[in-house]
């Protein structure tokens, strides 16, 4: 059997991790190809209907990374991606998808390193929960 | 005279009025009511009746009293308005009256988070004031809150309660004569463990002249252990228990804490004596009843005028 | 304004099982501004919902709409060239909204997303506090701008129970004692002799107790 390789969205803050996935590139370092980056001017412009509509489209995995706390470009965006991350966690727990197949992380512009080792954990985290549960299941619908 | 009330006859004779309370039981079980009520016999003039204390259903108070009232004992029938609205509590009123009971006490009651009926919907049509003033429109005017006459109105001898040790402490007077305009007959204290607060209450009382209109009965509860005692201060909103009462409660063992509690109770009645303007005491010896008559014979207030 | 929480999506899943094709409609007004009935949480709904269904092997087809009154109808006439093309309507409205889809569409059955809860203002983002019973008979004159019947536990006219305790109600420490409230504020009115009057049974026949009620405008109604 195939490994199994999920699709993950990262919506990323044009202000750190944006800029820390570029670091990573210039480092030469490494990270999976399986994460879809989206370029956003603040973690906090993500909205719910954002992370959902990931799923509802078929990723496996989200995550929203934003700024440090207390580096937000604008004041606050980051701990807002925080908390809305956190309802939506939530949301998907109560509809079965699973809260755990989201995240919110933090890193500054310069931390290419850090961009991605996250990329390759959340990637695991999400190989080793398996295919987002309604993929499969769309899919048989469209035939 | 108001009424037929002995409470009313034993102030009006110029004594120490003693009331003591029973808490009907949670079953019909008759035999309870009446056991918990003789051991009171020949120590208080009259036997408060709760209704549906701290929102937990219990055998009505006014069914309660009948059995009192059989006993040749004198009822105090309570009114919660949490339950009732104001059509309940008349007929109720008049209901009572007939059957011979001519003192009550108005309350506004606990509220049913409180109690095993959290889910109960709360009536609060009136407020404890209001209520007094409708039974004193109902005694006074012979006429129903809604305005008609009552053929032969209700006599009742009107209670409220005074809690000294609410906040804002500087509206209590000002509460305390709003009853007292309402047409408040007696009133019946919070417990008190806090003397000096009650003192100041009390001035404050006396400086508007209420203590002139309006017969009050001093609450007290004698502490069964030091873990009542923590119990009181802590948990119960509206209560002030000194610390020195929580030392004096723990510094001796636990077989001897409930004569602690006791003596204590005797003390702080002792000075309650001492207060101008405490008309009497109301002894609230919660589920001990038996240590009533100790009580009341140790400070002083034994033999009861027969009057 | 009116206060409403989303009902648990497992409730809401019982109401539209049986369906697969609803109309999701919204509402522009109290609910947008309390965050639980506009466009944004119509967006959010119909996607769980779709999610939800998935999982159990069925496409459900949800249809978002969002008016800009759902108690008015005017708006809910809007929502006439849609209804035929869905089985059942699932409404994000308060109470109020509700009923005026279903009055207007009496063979679809509509179903509540929502629990309306209260009116109320906002203390803060994300907060929300009742503030008002519509008891019809406005009291607020004599309290100094805070409403007793809203605010108290035990709707008290005449002041504090014996449970007031630094402020806080007795049945909740995160409660205002609303007479601790009132007194404040009559006294930094300078008002504070009001409180001694006594304020009468309230006359309910104003509130709820007098039956449904109604406001007829003569100058206004056709």
């Amino acid at each position: 059997m195939k490994t199994f390789e999920p699709v993950i969205v990262a919506f990323c803050c044009h202000y750190c991790a944006y800029t820390a996935a570029d670091m990573a590139g210039s480092m030469r370092r490494c990270y999976p190809s399986n994460i879809r980056i989206i370029r956003v001017p603040c973690s906090g412009k993500v909205d719910a209907i954002h992370m959902m509509k990931a799923f509802q489209k078929g990723a496996d995995g989200v995550y929203v990374a934003g700024c440090l706390e207390g580096d937000c470009h604008f004041k606050n965006g980051n701990t807002q991606a925080a908390r809305r991350v956190a309802y939506v966690k939530r949301l998907l727990d109560e509809i079965g998808i699973g809260g755990e197949r989201l995240e919110m992380i933090t890193m500054s512009a310069g931390m290419g390193e850090r961009f991605a080792s996250t990329a390759s954990d959340f990637t695991e985290k999400i190989r080793r929960l398996g295919p987002n549960p309604i993929k499969g299941l769309k899919k048989a619908e469209a035939v | 005279m108001k009424t037929q009330s002995a409470l009313e006859k034993v102030l009006a004779a110029g004594h120490l009025a003693v009331t003591s309370e029973c808490g009907p039981p949670r079953g019909a079980l008759p035999d309870k009511i009446k056991e918990k009520a003789e051991l009171l016999r020949g120590y208080v003039d009259a036997i408060n009746v709760t209704d549906n204390q701290t929102a937990m259903v219990r055998m009505s108070s006014f069914a309660a009293c009948l059995f009192i009232g059989q006993m040749g004992l004198q009822p105090i029938l309570q009114m919660v308005t949490r339950d009732r609205n104001r059509l309940a509590m008349q007929s109720d009123i008049i209901g009572a009256y007939a059957h011979g009971i001519d003192t009550m006490l108005c309350l506004t009651g606990d509220h049913p988070c409180f109690g095993d009926h959290p889910m109960a919907a709360n009536v609060y049509d009136l407020d404890s004031i209001q209520f007094v003033q409708m039974v004193k429109i109902m005694r006074d005017e012979g006429k129903f809150q809604g305005g008609d006459e009552i053929q032969n109105p209700p006599k009742m001898f009107i209670g409220a309660a005074a809690n000294p040790f609410g906040d804002p402490f500087e509206l209590r007077v000002a509460r305390l004569a709003k009853k007292v305009k309402a047409g408040a007959d007696f009133i019946q204290t919070q417990c008190i463990y806090d003397l000096d607060r009650f003192e100041k209450w009390m001035e404050g009382v006396r400086d508007r002249g209420l203590d002139e209109k309006v017969s009050i009965l001093a609450g007290v509860t004698p502490f069964k252990s030091v873990g009542m005692a923590k119990y009181m201060k802590n948990k119960v909103p509206g209560m002030s228990v000194p610390d020195e009462l929580i030392k004096r409660m723990s510094g001796v063992p636990k077989d001897k804490q409930p004569e602690e509690g006791i003596k204590i109770c005797v003390e702080t009645m002792q000075r309650l004596k001492e207060v101008k303007g405490v008309r009497g005491f109301h002894l609230m010896a919660i589920e001990w009843e038996q240590k009533v008559p100790e009580i009341v014979e140790r400070a002083g207030l034994h033999p009861r005028p027969l009057v | 304004m009116i206060t409403a929480e989303q009902k648990p999506i497992q409730e809401i899943m019982e109401y539209v099982r049986p369906y697969s094709r609803i109309l999701l409609v919204g509402c522009n007004e109290c609910v947008t501004v309390c965050a639980a009935g506009g466009r944004k949480e119509v967006g959010l709904l119909s996607s769980a919902l779709q999610m939800a269904f998935m999982q159990e092997g069925k496409v459900l087809d949800v249809k978002e709409m969002t008016l800009e009154r759902q108690c008015d109808p005017e708006y809910v006439e809007e929502l006439a060239g849609s209804i035929n093309q869905v089985e059942a309507v699932l409404s994000m409205a308060c109470g109020c909204g509700v009923q005026e889809v279903a009055r207007r569409f009496k063979e679809k059955p509509v179903y509540p997303a929502l629990n309306t809860k209260f009116m109320g203002a906002s203390e803060r983002q994300g907060v929300w506090a009742e503030r008002c019973q519509g008891c019809g008979d406005c009291v607020l004159g004599l309290t100094g701008g805070i409403c007793p019947i809203a605010r108290c536990s035990k709707r008290l006219l005449n002041g504090p129970c014996g449970g007031s305790s630094h402020g806080k109600c007795e049945i909740n420490p995160d409660v205002d004692c609303a007479w601790q409230l009132i007194w404040d504020r009559l006294k930094a009115l300078g008002l504070e002799k009001r409180y001694e009057d006594i304020a009468p049974a309230k006359d309910w026949r104003a509130s709820r107790d007098g039956g449904p009620r109604r406001i007829i405008r003569e100058d206004l109604a056709s």
